[in-house]
């Protein structure tokens, strides 16, 4: 065996020990350990922002700005995407 | 013959119309079910990516310019941004649901997933930022097929 087949076996047992004793102490599913913000949001997004989807009164209403950089980012990669692809004029 | 065969000409001519009604129902009923501007932008984004597939970047490249798509977007960005500012004339805040409480344009509050005339501006903002993604998307796949199409070539 030569010495990149070495270095990457001594590699992915580590990753592989980090990711089964992660796997072991997860926390438990479904039970975060502060879910104020949470409970908030599933108690009060159809009073307050008056959508049914809460994921989407989350996205467009209580972190609007997110959602700014998030539309500024798909922007500027379609910006650059025509900017490098497009046809020059001869 | 430009594009794929008719086989696949006569298919996407089948599926395309199934895909944009999906996409534009994702886009409709975001705050409703799960879904919003992004995801349904993206169902018909890659809807249309399959029209570019099948029938050629050149003969997509004849009928949709560029430029159309990236003045689509561009009104997308600002139907989001001018929501926004409205929110700040309007309201009292960048971002404010200022159309709630009314009884006429989305303005009610809903109880149950039934009723599409709620939740204010974010059905509004889901319209703006899902014709965002639907032009920035398929202005990306249309110009990217269209410089590595050969002159003269198939696809």
């Amino acid at each position: 065996m030569d010495k990149r087949t070495i270095a990457a076996a001594v590699f992915f047992s580590i990753v592989a020990v980090f990711l089964i004793f992660g796997a072991l102490f997860m926390h438990p599913f479904g039970d975060p350990t502060e879910d104020d913000m949470d409970q908030y949001i599933i108690d009060n997004t159809q009073s307050q922002t008056g959508a049914d989807n809460g994921v989407t009164s989350v996205v467009f209403d209580y972190r609007g700005f997110d959602t700014l950089g998030e539309a500024t980012v798909l922007f500027t990669a379609v910006a650059g995407v025509i900017l490098i692809f497009r046809r020059l004029k001869k | 013959m430009m594009g794929m065969s008719k086989i696949v000409k006569t298919m996407v001519s089948v599926a395309l119309p199934l895909t944009l009604i999906y996409g534009l129902y994702i886009i409709a009923h975001g705050h409703l079910t799960p879904g919003g501007g992004f995801q349904g932008g993206a169902v018909v984004a890659s809807g249309l990516a399959m029209l570019v597939v099948s029938y050629g970047s050149v003969w997509t490249m004849d009928r949709i310019k560029e430029k159309h798509l990236s003045s689509l977007e561009s009104l997308g960005a600002f139907g989001f941004i001018g929501l926004a500012f409205l929110g700040l004339i309007f309201g009292s805040w960048f971002f404010n649901n200022f159309l709630l409480g009314n009884e006429y344009l989305f303005g009610m509050i809903g109880e149950g997933a039934s009723n599409i005339n709620t939740a204010g501006v974010i059905p509004l903002m889901n319209f703006a930022v899902g014709l965002k993604v639907i032009a920035g998307l398929f202005a990306i796949v249309l110009v990217m097929a269209y410089a590595t199409s050969k002159k003269g070539g198939d696809l």
